[in-house]
């Protein structure tokens, strides 16, 4: 994970975009500027990043099966549980599932555990658009060369 | 026997916090009871769970975008409901 980058995804370790599932691997850094801040003495993986981590798990399954024809945008986190605290150098497990395949959306389910431990879980509805600029989806594609097995 | 309105009508108040008595049949989704396109991505969704269809949405969207359509053809409430019956007949043929 980059997390200042937003690069929250490291490795896909399995993907099965017609039935809609990703399983993937994201490695939280042992030093980051944003534990500088969250918190102070006591550094922990923010909670937003852990729902963008969710999020971004669930938008590479969806440009998977979207052949990257369009672009999934995170529209609605609907509910989002943090269950335990994560700490620098955790290696974290990321799970997410379609829901629902709607016309121009699409709701996900996702979670996080770490050694088999649960960390959180949401439910989160995406936008499916055409992606705003060839510049996006070339870079979606590369990073998603990168960090496919 | 419910209606596809009366379940529409539900799923409208139960997702956008609207009281039931205001969603009536003439009402416009977006422009009559103030439902915004987020909102009702959540309708669509409860809409295709509770009937097991996919509304077109990108498919109206994309006809409004092109002025070759209405607001009003797709959004009124007695409107959708219509179409909604015509995808579930659609399905079932």
């Amino acid at each position: 994970m980059l997390l200042e980058y937003f690069q929250m995804i490291d490795t896909v370790e399995e993907l099965d975009p017609d039935n809609g599932k990703i399983v993937a691997r994201a490695d939280v850094p042992k030093e980051s500027p944003v534990f500088e801040g969250h918190f102070p003495g006591s550094p922990l993986v923010p909670g937003v990043l852990l729902i963008e981590t969710m999020a971004q798990a669930s938008g590479f399954m969806l440009l998977a099966r979207l052949k990257f024809e369009k672009m999934p945008f995170l529209a609605n986190v609907t509910t989002a549980k943090m269950r335990t605290f994560v700490e620098p150098s955790a290696i974290l497990r990321v799970e997410a599932e379609l829901e629902h395949d709607g016309s121009g959306f699409a709701k996900t389910t996702a979670r996080i555990s770490s050694d088999g431990k649960k960390i959180c879980d949401s439910k989160l509805m995406f936008r499916i658009m055409p992606f705003p600029n060839e510049t996006l989806k070339g870079n979606m594609l590369d990073r998603f060369s990168q960090i496919s097995r | 026997m419910s209606t596809t309105f009366d379940a529409v009508a539900e799923i409208i108040s139960e997702t956008s916090d609207i009281p039931l008595e205001e969603i009536t049949p003439e009402k416009n989704a977006f422009t009559d009871l103030g439902i915004d396109s987020l909102d009702f991505l959540d309708i669509a969704f409860a809409i295709d769970k509770k009937f097991g269809i996919k509304i077109p949405l990108e498919q109206w969207t994309e006809e409004l975008n092109e002025n070759n359509a209405e607001v009003d053809e797709y959004f009124v409430l007695s409107k959708l409901c219509d179409r909604i019956d015509e995808i579930i007949a659609a399905k079932d043929a």
